[in-house]
C-alpha cells in the first residue's frame, strides 16, 4: 500500500527539566525552560519514517499544533526524515486551553485535507498524561484504531498491531485507514544526523489556522488550580508485625 | 553566604522581591508605592533569569540550526559515548566503532562542502568538538584528527581524484587517518624535521623516510598524511596508505592522559608513495600549520566543553558532600572558585562564538585562533584543578 502517512508532535516540558509550579497556581512556568518534542511523539515519528523508508508509504507529513516555537519541534522530525510539516497556528489564551479534543478535531480535519491513510501519534505527551488524542481522532473520522502499539505490520488486507496492554500482549488487525499510537517499545528513535538537519531546512512547513479548517478550539475544560504534589512525609519504622498491624488499623487502613 | 542567598532570593523569587524591597524603604510612602509598582511591572514582563548553566545566554546567539546540531549530537554523546568513557579511559582501550559511529551522524567533516560531508557553519563544527570534550578529550582528539588534520588537507590541498577517494570514505568513519608532522628530534620546530621524500622518476614515485612520533590515531589507521622535506627543501604532504611495503605504526603504551585515543608512531623505510599520493596545491609549512589551525579552533571549544563538565561535575558535589555538618558548598572559597570558574568558561564560550562566527563570515587571521585556544585551555587546566580532594571528577 502507498499512501500518506499523518504524524501529530506536541512541544512540551523536556523530561529532564525539574517542574515548578507558578506562584499564582494557574499552571506550571514555561517561560525559559527547556522545551523538546514529546518522547513518544519521537517514537511516532520514527516509525512513520521507517514505513517510508521500506517503501510502505509514500510521504510522512507531520503537524504540530501551537505558538511559532512548534516549528522547532517540526524541524526535529523533519530532520529525523518527514518529508514536510504543517504548523497549525495556535496562541495565547488559545494556547493554555488547548486540549485533546481540539487538537483531535483538528487532525481529523488536516487527515481529510490531505488524504491521509494513516495518522501516527504518540500515546500520550508526558505534560498532560491525557491518551486521549489518537482515540478521539479515530472516533472523529470514524476510522480503526490502534492504541499503544508496541509493534506494528502493514499487511495486504490491513494493519496487524501487537498493542501492550495490561495483562500482557494483544495482538489485532485493523483495516486502513486507521490511527496508531506508539508505545515506548515501538522502536528506538534515531538521532537526528547532521546533513538531515541541514536538509531540514529546505523542507516546507505551511501554516495554517484552526479557523481555516473550521475548528471551534473553545475549551469545555476550565483549570481551576495546580498543586504541586504533597511533600513524601518520612516513613516508620516499627518493631514487631502486630505493631504493623496495629499501626494499619490505626490509620484505618485495614 | 546570607548576601548569596539574599541575591539568590532575589533572583529566583521574584515574588519576594517587595518584600525584600519594602523592608528597606521602611519609613518613606513614596519608595514603598515606588516598589510596588516596580513589583507589578516585574510581574507581568517576562523574566530573564540567570541561569548558571548558560550565564550570557549563549543560546539566544545561535541559530536553530546550530541548536539542533548542539542537541542531536550532545545526546548521541552523552547516550552513547558516555558509558564507554570511563573503563575505556582505565583500561587504555580506543573504540574504533566510534568513529563510525560519528560518521553515522555526519559530524566528521562537518565543514567541508560536498564529498558525503554536512557542509555545516564553523560555530557548528565547535559546538561538535565541545560536546565530544564534554566526554572525553580523547574522543575530540580522534574527531579533530580526522576532520582537521586528515580530511581538511585533502580538502584544501588535494586533487579532485584524491578528494573523491578518501573524502567520502573519512566522512563515514570507513577509513580512519592521522596527521604526522612532529619528529622524535623536532617536535617545536617542525621545519627541522628529518622525514626526506626522494622522487623516483622512473617509477612516478616518491620514497619517503623518516619517523614521526605522538601521532593520534595512527596505530590504526588506515591512511597518514605525513609531511617531508623534499629535495628542493620544500615540505609538502603525502597520503600513505596503511599496507604500503616500509610502513609501520608501533603503539606508544602506558600514557596517563588521552588513553581513549590511540597514539603511536608512523616510521617509514623506503616507502614508495605513488606520484597521485602528494597534495599538490601547498608547499611549505603552510600546509601544516592551515591544519593545526583549523584543529585548534575546535580544540578551544572542546577545552570548554571539558572545563563545563568539570565544573558542573564539581558543583554537584560539592553541594552534595557534607563535611563538618554542612556542604562543601557552603564555604565561601569553594564559592569564590565556582564563581571564577563560571565567568572564565562563560567568557571563553562567547570569544569561541564570536571567532566561529568571523571564521565563517570572514575568514580568520591566526593569530586570535592561536590565543583563544591556548586561554582555554588554561581555562580547562584551571577547572580540572578544582576538583576535591577526593579526585573526584
Amino acid at each position: 500500500m502507498s499512501g500518506r502517512v499523518l504524524v501529530g508532535v506536541k512541544r512540551v516540558i523536556d523530561y529532564a527539566v525539574k517542574i515548578r509550579v507558578k506562584p499564582d497556581h494557574s499552571g506550571v512556568v514555561t517561560d525559559g525552560v527547556k522545551h523538546s518534542m514529546n518522547p513518544f511523539c519521537e517514537i511516532a515519528v520514527e516509525e512513520a519514517v521507517k514505513l517510508k523508508e521500506k517503501k510502505l508509504m509514500k510521504e510522512v507529513v507531520v503537524v504540530s499544533c501551537g505558538p511559532q516555537q512548534s516549528q522547532e519541534t517540526i524541524r526535529t522530525a523533519l530532520a529525523m526524515g518527514a518529508d514536510r510539516g504543517i504548523h497549525v497556528e495556535v496562541s495565547g489564551k488559545d494556547y493554555e486551553t488547548l486540549g485533546p479534543l481540539q487538537v483531535s478535531k483538528i487532525l481529523a480535519a488536516l487527515a481529510k485535507k490531505e488524504d491521509a491513510q494513516l495518522i501516527i501519534l504518540g500515546k500520550q505527551a508526558i505534560d498532560d498524561d491525557c491518551n486521549q488524542t489518537g482515540q478521539m481522532t479515530a472516533a472523529l473520522l470514524d476510522w480503526p484504531q490502534g492504541t499503544f502499539a508496541s509493534e506494528v505490520s502493514l499487511e495486504k488486507d490491513g494493519i496487524k498491531v501487537v498493542r501492550e496492554i495490561d495483562g500482557g500482549l494483544e495482538t489485532i488487525k485493523i483495516s486502513t485507514p486507521a490511527v496508531l499510537t506508539a508505545d515506548l517499545r515501538l522502536n528506538t528513535p534515531r538521532y537526528a544526523t547532521l546533513p538531515n538537519i541541514m536538509k531540514a531546512k529546505k523542507k516546507k512547513i505551511a501554516n495554517v489556522k484552526p479557523a481555516d479548517l473550521g475548528v471551534d478550539l473553545t475549551s469545555r475544560l476550565e483549570v481551576l488550580r495546580v498543586d504541586e504534589p504533597p511533600q513524601r512525609q518520612a516513613g516508620m519504622k516499627v518493631e514487631t508485625v502486630d505493631d504493623l498491624v496495629s499501626k494499619l488499623k490505626d490509620a484505618g487502613k485495614v | 553566604m546570607a548576601l548569596r542567598s539574599a541575591v539568590h532570593r532575589l533572583l529566583v523569587l521574584p515574588h519576594r522581591c517587595a518584600l525584600v524591597s519594602a523592608c528597606r524603604a521602611q519609613g518613606t510612602a513614596a519608595a514603598t508605592r515606588h516598589d510596588a509598582e516596580r513589583f507589578e511591572q516585574k510581574a507581568k514582563a517576562p523574566k530573564v533569569q540567570f541561569d548558571w548553566r548558560d550565564a550570557l545566554d549563549l543560546e539566544g546567539q545561535l541559530t536553530e540550526e546550530e541548536v539542533m546540531i548542539r542537541d542531536s549530537f550532545r545526546t548521541y554523546c552523552q547516550e552513547k559515548l558516555m558509558p564507554r568513557i570511563l573503563m575505556a579511559n582505565r583500561r587504555e582501550v580506543f573504540h574504533r566503532e566510534i568513529v563510525s559511529e560519528m560518521g553515522d551522524m555526519g559530524v566528521l567533516g562537518p565543514t567541508i562542502k560536498g564529498y558525503g560531508c554536512a557542509g555545516t557553519s564553523y560555530v557548528a563544527y565547535g559546538l561538535i568538538a565541545r560536546e565530544v570534550e564534554r566526554v572525553d578529550s580523547g574522543y575530540r582528539s580522534v574527531m579533530s584528527v580526522q576532520s582537521s588534520l586528515v580530511m581538511h588537507p585533502i580538502n584544501a590541498y588535494g586533487t579532485e581524484e584524491q578528494k573523491q577517494k578518501y573524502l567520502p570514505r573519512l566522512a563515514r568513519g570507513e577509513i580512519l587517518g592521522c596527521f604526522g608532522l612532529t619528529e622524535p628530534n623536532h617536535g617545536s620546530d617542525p621545519s627541522g624535521m628529518e622525514t626526506r621524500a626522494k622522487y623516483n622518476p622512473s617509477s612516478g614515485t616518491y620514497s619517503l623516510t623518516g619517523s614521526k612520533t605522538w601521532i593520534t590515531n595512527s596505530p590504526v589507521a588506515d591512511i597518514a598524511v605525513v609531511w617531508a622535506k623534499c629535495e628542493d627543501g620544500k615540505v609538502r604532504g603525502f597520503i600513505l596508505e596503511r599496507g604500503m611495503k616500509g610502513f609501520s605504526t608501533p603503539k606508544i603504551e602506558g600514557k596517563f592522559s588521552l588513553r581513549a585515543s590511540a597514539t603511536g608512531m608512523i616510521l617509514m623505510d623506503e616507502v614508495e608513495v605513488p606520484e597521485e599520493n602528494l597534495l599538490p596545491k601547498v608547499t611549505g609549512l603552510g600546509g601544516p600549520f592551515g591544519c593545526l589551525n583549523n584543529a585548534r579552533y575546535g580544540i578551544a571549544w572542546g577545552a570548554l566543553g571539558a572545563a563545563e563538565f568539570c565544573f558542573h561535575a564539581a558543583r554537584q558535589y560539592t553541594l552534595d558532600r557534607i563535611q563538618f555538618g554542612v556542604p562543601l558548598a557552603r564555604n565561601q572559597l569553594i564559592q569564590k572558585k565556582m564563581a571564577d570558574m563560571l565567568t572564565e568558561i562563560t567568557v571563553g564560550l562567547q570569544s569561541c562564538l564570536q571567532l566561529g562566527r568571523l571564521i565563517d563570515e570572514k575568514n580568520l587571521l591566526l593569530i586570535i585562533i592561536k590565543n583563544t585556544s591556548k586561554s582555554c585551555t588554561k581555562k580547562k587546566k584551571n577547572s580540572l584543578g578544582k576538583i576535591d580532594h577526593n579526585g573526584n571528577k
